[in-house]
């Protein structure tokens, strides 16, 4: 591990200032620290903002504000959240182990990378992400847990976030500072598709420093929603697939629909054309079914993970009929 | 070699078959076999509190001054040569004091191999160590460096350039299998068995299956990481490791660096976790070497990585196993062919096909496994080595025979169990399998089973339940030896070169001579883990305790010769002969006559003498020529399957175990109990993830090699028949590695009881179910 320093950033003007010099920031470290002690990333400075404002609060507009130093935890434990937004609950409490939500914060967690085997081997694989150009070594490799979705010849990788799925399916906006002021982004625009650089992993810009989360107020499809991770163990195991689901009914019809992946794509995957198809219709399985598949019709499964079309179309189909029986 | 050891083997039983049993060891019954005092009952373990306290030293924590830690460099390629080395960087970095590659490592032996005839061997490959250029596998240490602290030598490590000429590797397990060779034999069994036309039998059979089983590379994951603190003072090397290998490693590094026995020093009085992992590999060489090149003590602590590519694991397997039964379901053949992965460098068999040899009264056999020879880093032991992948390949077989018949997996099991060894035709010490079987059914509720595939079920989820036996053959080491001293108090002290690597070694050993030497619990204590006591062999096999056991009792007979001889004429015991007194109440006393007693203390006294002491040895084990001696399980497992995710939870597993006597409740179980959950993990999650295409290891993480989480593991049961072995010492078998076998099989066939699929290929992930 080479030496770097460490500041505790006095606010977020400080730690927006230091980043532009090239800091890197530190929430909970419970990524960044793994990838620095593997040489997978270098950083001469650190600036902690883990002890920036750390609180969660309802917006006027009736929705709730999470500042980015929120620790998982805490968030996942909160009466709002846990009431109004149940699917980010759960999906919190899937990830990690309590030790790591207990560090970890929601702007880490919007920022933490990839776990593909290769991207980690530093000496001994090829990875674009890590080094543009030299080669992916997954794609023709161990890829059981990469993309299905929105990968590149040159990239594979998934992102590993639990959180991120729920933020996507509860169109979640990012509140983000930097140099040139505060801008807000849709969690679902965040991250970006590998195409030919892999290494780009989001929208920000040099210096930006993610300072909140806003979730809009719960609709009645967010009120009614479920997140479910499938993974190799029972705990402590990132996801293969999981999806975070949630089911408006008016009459017997879906009036709202909102469906989001993860462990199947670069970003977390709203899966809008499966939404857009099944608003309307008889909540059933086969509606359900029809739905994803028309989701997954551009998936493209590598040589190991061909089962995780199978499985989002199963997982999906059983999330939204269970919300839906609970509906009746 | 081996033909010669075929023949020696062969010879000693063919001797021994005409041998009385009560020759024998065992043949005189030991009379603490029936007693309850001490053994038999639940005791804690003696090292738990300095544990909990964090007071237990172990080998990374060795306060010493000067230190230097190393950090090493594994190369990326599997096979070729270095082309060129630039080490400038590592050596100019902050805190660096040496960086040593082949170019500079002093001459080193290699070490002797390790195995049954020579007790002072620890080597797992025969392949030069840092002496050459050449690459042998990927992960191969290519640099150590040394630093003033581990972050700087691990950074130091990263700046150390490699260019390397790659020369074609052989990595690819499908290919092996072509050039794959047959050895002459497994252990110490002849590999080939063809006993009674097999092949014709099995043609012919009414019913049979006919199936290849598969289990994955699987690496080691001890809590603690492997870990040494090596001093060279005074000519002499000493070496603080984490060992199951004490008087093995001391042996070979004498031989590696050219020392006489006694100028090789090794301590190891706490190991955290050992299961075959904690041996002698590369890295206490390596540290020995640099701290002899750099003259000051040297820290080596292998990081998970660094373990995964440095320290062997259980070879992946492939095996045919084809049963033919008659209509009331009794075995007329059992083939069992298989594959596993041992490169011509590595010394370790993993004997699976051993496995189907004792289990059951087939008519007739035909038996033979052949080795992949691989670029790869050398496989090694690992919890119930053979039988681990053996009973999965088996007792799956077992279970689609059941199946295949209509009948009940433990009947068919009942109606094949075996009464005598079914190929040498040596009776049994003691077995009681099917008494384990019934206590095992009678636990779970086998009776709320139905036969029927996927007719359980509760919402999403199928429920399915199996069983499974398990097995693993008794093993007594010769030339463990135990002193017993008895000081001027009458207090009674052991001290043996043994390990602890968690399972209660010098706990049982303690309520041993306490009954031994009819002394409570608190007059004895027990001192293991360093060599500089009377030598013990390594704790491997599951045999620690049996050959401890039979060194103690040897000592505590010389004990009494010497105290009768020191008690002379003016004794209440004078006149006796050492065979006609017995230890009771502190001392000696008649058997005849127990109102004639002298206490330890007495004696001694009597004779000024302060202490005694006297030493014993355990014999030569010819009770396993003469005897069929295997410890065996009936491992049930009651789970569930969701046919939407295809996700296993596994709900209740019971362990009834079969292995003689069982000495201390709280230690067993907790042996049983982590032996099931290794299985658990092969079953569900465990795999080293080879790249092929490399030869490279890419599951060198906690977080990619997966071992059971908490959530995982179920309320497991286990229970035992407790019945004694008259042939093994205590009465007692060994019950250290059983407990992983049969486990896999187990989980594997109520997997197919809940959903109608069977999967013959570990670990039983989703992707397989759905």
């Amino acid at each position: 591990m080479r030496t770097f320093e460490y500041i505790r950033a006095a606010d977020r003007a400080d730690a927006v200032a230091r980043a532009r010099r090239g800091a890197r920031f530190l929430g909970g470290g419970t990524n960044i620290v793994d990838l620095l002690r593997q040489n997978v990333e270098q950083a001469s400075e650190l600036v902690d903002v883990s002890r920036l404002d750390g609180a969660i609060r309802q917006s006027d507009g009736g929705g709730l504000l999470i500042d980015a130093s929120v620790r998982n935890a805490a968030l996942a434990a909160h009466p709002l959240v846990r009431r109004r937004y149940p699917v980010l609950s759960r999906a919190l409490l899937a990830g990690a182990s309590a030790q790591i939500r207990n560090m970890a914060t929601v702007g880490g967690n919007i920022l933490q990378r990839t776990r593909c085997m290769y991207f980690y081997d530093v000496e001994g694989a090829r990875c674009n992400k890590r080094q543009p150009g030299t080669g992916c070594d997954a794609l023709d490799g161990f890829n059981r847990y990469h993309a299905i979705l929105g990968a590149s010849d040159q990239c594979v990788a998934t992102h590993p976030s639990d959180m991120c799925v729920a933020l996507a399916m509860l169109d979640a906006l990012i509140h983000l500072s930097g140099p040139d002021g505060k801008r807000s982004i849709r969690l679902t625009d965040f991250h970006v598709l590998p195409n030919a650089s892999p290494h780009i992993e989001t929208v920000l810009k040099p210096g930006e420093l993610i300072t909140g989360v806003e979730l809009p107020p719960p609709s009645d499809a967010v009120t009614h929603s479920e997140y479910r991770k499938v993974r190799d163990r029972s705990s402590y195991a990132f996801a293969l697939i999981s999806v975070a689901g949630g089911l408006a009914l008016t009459d017997g019809r879906v009036t709202e629909a909102r469906i989001a992946l993860g462990g199947v794509a670069a970003r977390p995957w709203r899966a809008a054309r499966a939404e857009a198809a099944l608003i309307g219709v008889a909540p059933t399985e086969e509606a359900f079914l029809a739905a994803i598949r028309e989701e997954l019709a551009d998936a493209q499964p590598l040589s190991g993970n061909a089962f995780k079309i199978v499985l989002v179309e199963r997982t999906v189909v059983a999330l939204l009929a269970a919300l839906a029986g609970a509906h009746q | 070699m081996t033909k010669l050891q075929n023949a020696i083997v062969g010879g000693v039983r063919a001797v021994l078959g005409h041998v009385p049993a009560s020759w024998l060891p065992g043949g005189t019954p030991d009379p603490l076999i029936d007693k309850r005092v001490a053994l038999g009952r639940q005791q804690s373990r003696v090292d738990g509190p300095d544990k909990v306290r964090g007071a237990a030293q172990f080998a990374a924590e060795v306060p010493m001054d000067d230190l230097l830690y190393a950090a090493f460099v594994h190369s990326t390629i599997a096979r070729g040569n270095i082309a060129d080395l630039d080490v400038s960087a590592a050596e100019a970095a902050p805190g660096v004091a040496l960086v040593m590659t082949y170019r500079n490592t002093p001459k080193l032996g290699v070490p002797p191999t390790v195995g049954l005839t020579n007790l002072k061997a620890a080597g797992n490959h025969t392949l030069p160590i840092m002496q050459d250029p050449e690459i042998r596998w990927n992960g191969q240490v290519v640099a150590v460096v040394l630093a003033e602290t581990r972050e700087q030598a691990d950074h130091a490590a990263t700046l150390v350039r490699v260019r390397y000429a790659s020369a074609p590797a052989r990595t690819r397990f499908e290919e092996g299998k072509n050039s794959a060779y047959t050895p002459e034999s497994i252990l110490v069994e002849r590999n080939r068995l063809d006993k009674g036309d097999a092949r014709r039998k099995l043609a012919e059979a009414a019913f049979k299956v006919d199936a290849v089983y598969k289990t994955p590379w699987e690496n080691h994951n001890p809590i603690e990481p492997h870990a040494a603190t090596i001093v060279w003072r005074d000519g002499k090397l000493i070496v603080h490791d984490a060992t199951q290998m004490i008087n093995a490693t001391a042996g070979s590094l004498a031989k590696v660096f050219g020392l006489k026995a006694d100028e090789v020093h090794v301590s190891s009085p706490y190991v955290g976790g050992g299961f075959g992992a904690k041996a002698m590999w590369d890295h206490q060489i390596l540290g020995a070497a640099a701290a002899k090149l750099a003259g000051r003590p040297v820290r080596v602590t292998l990081s998970r990585a660094s373990m995964h590519r440095l320290v062997g694991g259980r070879m992946r397997t492939e095996q045919r196993v084809a049963l033919g039964a008659d209509a009331e379901g009794r075995l007329k053949a059992l083939l069992h062919h298989g594959y596993g992965v041992k490169p011509r460098h590595s010394v370790c068999d993993e004997g699976f096909s051993l496995t189907g040899r004792s289990l059951y009264a087939s008519e007739s056999f035909d038996v033979v496994q052949h080795y992949v020879d691989l670029d790869l880093l050398a496989n090694s032991f690992m919890r119930g080595p053979g039988e681990t992948p053996g009973t999965f390949a088996i007792e799956c077989a077992m279970d689609e025979l059941a199946h295949a018949l209509g009948m009940d997996p433990i009947e068919l099991r009942r109606r094949n169990a075996a009464t005598r060894d079914a190929v040498s035709g040596a009776p049994h010490s003691q077995n009681a399998m099917m008494e384990a079987y019934d206590l095992g059914a009678a636990r779970i509720g086998w009776s709320r089973r139905t036969a029927e595939p996927g007719s359980r079920r509760e919402g999403e989820w199928l429920i399915g339940m199996g069983c499974a036996s398990g097995t693993f053959p008794f093993t007594r080491m010769p030339g463990t030896s135990a002193r017993i001293t008895i000081d001027g108090n009458g207090d009674a002290h052991v001290a043996s070169a043994a390990h602890e690597m968690g399972m209660g070694t010098a706990t049982v050993q303690r309520q041993h001579a306490a009954d031994r030497l009819g002394l409570p619990l608190d007059r004895v204590t027990v001192t293991i883990g360093d060599s500089s006591l009377p030598f013990a062999s390594f704790a491997g096999g599951s045999s620690q305790t049996a050959s401890l056991a039979a060194a103690v009792s040897a000592a505590s007979g010389k004990l009494a010769v010497q105290l009768m001889r020191l008690a002379g004429n003016d004794t209440p015991l004078a006149g006796l002969k050492p065979s006609e007194v017995e230890f009771a109440d502190g001392g000696l006393r008649s058997v005849d006559d127990p109102a004639r007693h002298e206490s330890f203390t007495s004696i001694l006294r009597r004779a000024g003498r302060s202490e005694l002491s006297a030493i014993g040895e355990s014999g030569a084990p010819l009770e396993i020529l003469k005897f069929s001696m295997h410890s065996t399980s009936a491992i049930f497992c009651e789970l569930r399957v969701s046919d939407v995710t295809g996700e296993i939870r596994v709900d209740r597993l019971v362990g009834a175990f079969d292995c003689g006597r069982i000495l201390n409740a709280k230690t067993a179980a907790s042996q049983f109990k982590g032996g099931m959950i290794m299985g658990l993990g092969m079953a569900l999650t465990e795999e080293t993830l080879l790249d092929e295409r490399t030869g490279r290891i890419m599951s060198t993480s906690l977080a990619d090699y997966h071992v059971p989480v908490h959530l995982d593991v179920p309320d497991i049961d286990v229970l035992w028949t407790d019945i004694p072995d008259p042939r093994a010492p205590l009465g007692a078998r060994g019950i250290g590695e059983i407990g992983t076998t049969g486990v896999a099989a187990a989980i594997a066939n109520a997997v197919f009881n809940a959903t109608g699929k069977r999967l013959r290929d570990l670990p039983l992930t989703l992707d397989k179910l759905i």
